[in-house]
């Protein structure tokens, strides 16, 4: 195992070994802390105007009222508290559309890493054409705009011109005559899901299939040498070495398929029939900023905010604890 | 340690904050008034509504800016085609509102927008200017009711649009069936006209289309939501209402639209259905006319005012309709008064006509056109039957965007709660967008 010094980027070598490594560097106590805050400086720079003044807005937004009759200046501006975030916690909707939002972004990042995962182990086995044209594939649908998929979609699933339904009742299936997919619930966030994972799976893919890649052959061959077996050699040898990639991977999930918007917006035409298949984002648009209530708007986004700082906040914990760095 | 300046870090950032509080606080644009004047030359910028086949309105528009023009020396009148989409042109006039100088002269807008616009501090009140207007006794009252909030008035009213029913002479011939007369003989018509054409819809019906559902509720009795005093007060889950959003619902069954195909639908779409013949009957403005022919069923159809509960009675349609109105910031306020009256004149009113079948609110403008073309009396006379209004308050901007109505609609139409229930649901948010306001 000591080649495994030679380390790619993206595979660090065992906790062990390199807290041991670079104990010596640190700089002693006493000139240790002024040199990270000077580093820090031009992030800073950059993002606390591009971030910070942003959140600080929207928090401020989210304790006036403060509609369009106040941005023109037709009304004064007041101060509400909490009034927003009551009013949005009364409403029994609101509970209903954040338990759907988990369940639908649960059920995205599940299916986007299964298939991205599965998609990133066959490019490692199968020869160069074949990973050209699925990668080629993949990157078409991952640079495809997401109104344009969910346009797409859309007419492929469309009631009385779809190809969908048309091919089905081609193959017998009566039941799809002008069947439309977006009437029922379940079947609309299914299709709407399916749009989601086609447009996120290609960036799991190629993530974990450099990661997979990155993960130097000697030590495959070592551990083959040594009478591993392909399950032995994934889960003391692959699974660790991708896991920081992993946790990027599942995070970036999270985010992206918690805060879904367009797919939801176009495809269910602004949420389905009766608001049956809103999202707390799409929620928070036809709640709040189509009816240009923006303070009501600002606290919705207030609360998302909070909502998803939680697993990422656990997430960098546990990634800390096990000695693994993002 | 860490968290200690953080907080402090916070502290300096807020306490930043506080000695440049313009910089940290939500952008408020000064008083719009602020920035108005009533220069009398110079360029007067016009926002008008780009809509279907919009070469016929240019055309109009730009002989009413010649004639303007001449008899304004040293004025030069602009016209901008904004787009009509609802988010698109709401964007635009929040973005007028907002930036006095960069908002235009006098602009149309849809009559339903104007409490929100007003609300906003956007437009300005022409009442008086208006009483000075020659024609403004030729105006449809009823119409004129429809630009005034609190006493008020904010707009010019340019065009009106009605809804009646559009029929299939063919079918009906084929079925041995006249033209309803009640809301009974409609549904009968439906039950066998789908019969009889089992891939037709009886009539083309949306969960989203609001203007076609109250007609019923306004013809049971019933309304939106009711002046109580100085407050609105929701009305839409009254027994008469209830009575009405049945009816309307009622519709959804496998003779008139299935609630598969048609609980989703918007007013366009049913335009649509009909104009591809897929339905007998459909509920249309008379600015489908020109879509209508381009269809399928062009020349095989007839229209007639959409029939109340009584044999013979007429459900009251909604008034829609355009309205031209003078901005609060505008810079050439006469100027923009002037406009506006010349293009409400009736010379223009029938000018417009001819080119983009607008109905026109000038009474006596409005007979003329009635003669000249057999196809606007079932609209004249649903307009001579009486219109009503969504209310005209602010919150109905809200309620709008909501989809308030169209999700009850929706819940009742796909069995998801009764129309008790529905209606109930519907109230509640009604009540607490006028509350909001």
């Amino acid at each position: 195992m000591s080649v495994s010094t030679t380390t790619a980027p993206a595979a660090p070598p065992s906790p062990k070994r390199r807290r041991g490594g670079r104990a010596p560097a640190a700089p002693p106590g006493g000139r240790r802390r002024r040199p990270p805050v000077l580093l820090l400086l031009p992030a800073a720079v950059i993002l606390i105007p591009l971030v910070a003044y942003p959140i600080y807005q929207l928090g401020l937004l989210s304790v006036l009222d403060f509609g369009q009759a106040q941005a023109s200046g037709g009304a004064p501006t007041s101060f509400v508290g909490f009034g927003n975030y009551s009013k949005i916690l009364e409403d029994g909707q609101f509970w209903t559309v954040l338990l759907q939002t988990v369940g639908f972004a649960a059920f995205c990042v599940v299916a986007t890493l299964a298939v991205g995962a599965t998609l990133a182990v066959l490019l490692t086995k199968v020869g160069r054409w074949p990973r050209l044209l699925l990668t080629t594939a993949a990157m078409a649908a991952w640079a495809a705009p997401a109104m344009t998929g969910s346009t797409v979609w859309s007419f492929l699933f469309d009631t009385n011109l779809g190809l969908v339904n048309h091919t089905l009742e081609k193959i017998g299936l009566s039941g799809f005559h002008e069947f439309n997919w977006f009437y029922d619930k379940w079947t609309a966030f299914l299709i709407v899901g399916a749009v989601v994972v086609w447009h996120s799976f290609p960036f799991v893919m190629v993530t974990l299939y450099a990661g997979i890649r990155a993960i130097p052959e000697e030590i495959l061959e070592a551990a083959a040498l040594d009478g591993a077996n392909t399950w032995t050699t994934f889960r003391r040898i692959t699974a660790p070495m991708l896991r920081p990639i992993l946790t990027i991977v599942v995070i970036q999930s999270v985010i992206w398929d918690f805060k879904v918007f367009t797919q939801i917006y176009v495809m269910t035409s602004g949420g389905g029939i009766a608001g049956q298949n809103l999202v707390l984002n799409v929620y928070a648009y036809q709640k709040a900023f189509a009816s240009s209530q923006y303070g009501l708007g600002a606290a919705i986004g207030v609360i998302m905010l909070l909502i998803l700082v939680i697993p990422t906040v656990l997430y960098i914990r546990t990634l800390r604890r096990t000695g693994n760095e993002l | 340690m860490r968290l200690i300046r953080r907080t402090a870090a916070a502290a300096v950032l807020a306490a930043g904050c506080l000695t440049a509080a313009t910089a940290c606080a939500p952008g408020t644009a000064a008083p719009a008034a602020d920035k108005a004047s009533d220069d009398r030359t110079g360029t007067l910028q016009v926002w008008l509504y780009n809509e279907a086949g919009n070469a016929a309105k240019e055309a109009v528009v730009t002989k009413a800016v010649d004639e303007f023009q001449a008899s304004h020396q040293g004025v030069t009148v602009k016209v901008s085609y904004i787009d009509t989409d609802a988010s698109a042109r709401a964007a635009k006039m929040k973005g007028a509102f907002n930036d006095p100088n960069s908002a235009p002269d006098l602009v149309e807008f849809g009559n339903t927008d104007l409490p929100g616009y007003v609300a906003a501090g956007g437009l300005a009140e022409i009442g008086p200017d208006l009483e000075k207007w020659k024609d403004k006794g030729d105006l449809d009252p009823v119409i004129a009711q429809t630009t005034m909030v609190d006493g008020k008035t904010y707009g010019l009213p340019w065009w009106v649009a009605v809804r009646a029913l559009y029929y299939r002479t063919d079918l009906f011939t084929a079925a041995g069936l006249n033209p309803p007369t009640s809301y009974d003989e409609l549904v009968a018509a439906t039950q066998k006209l789908h019969a009889a054409n089992p891939d037709t819809f009886g009539i083309a019906v949306g969960g989203k289309y609001t203007f076609g559902a109250l007609p019923f509720v306004w013809d049971a009795g019933g309304d939106i939501a009711t002046k109580d005093g100085a407050k609105f007060k929701a009305a839409i889950d009254s027994p008469a209402s209830q009575a009405g959003i049945k009816r309307y619902t009622d519709l959804f069954g496998p003779d008139g639209c299935p609630a598969q195909q048609c609980a989703d639908l918007t007013g366009g779409k049913t335009v649509d259905l009909f104009a591809a013949g897929k339905s007998a009957m459909a509920l249309l403005p008379n600015s489908s006319r020109s879509k209508v022919d381009a269809g399928a069923v062009k020349g095989k159809y007839g229209v007639v005012p959409l029939p109340g509960e009584k044999a013979g009675s007429i459900a009251p349609a909604f008034a829609g309709g355009n309205n031209l109105g003078v901005m609060k910031a505008a810079k050439h306020r006469t100027l923009a008064v002037e406009f506006a009256e010349l293009l409400a004149s009736p010379a223009y009113q029938e000018k417009m006509y001819d080119a983009m079948g607008n109905l026109p609110t000038l009474k006596s403008v409005s007979g003329q056109v009635a003669a000249k073309d057999a196809f606007l009396k079932p609209f004249t006379d649903t307009i001579a039957a009486g219109t009503k209004f969504v209310p005209l308050d602010q919150a109905w901007a809200q309620i709008d965007a909501q989809s308030v109505i169209p999700t009850m609609l929706q819940q009742v139409v796909t069995g998801k709660a009764d129309v008790a229930k529905a209606s109930a649901d519907a109230a509640a948010q009604i009540n607490s967008a006028f509350a909001a306001h």
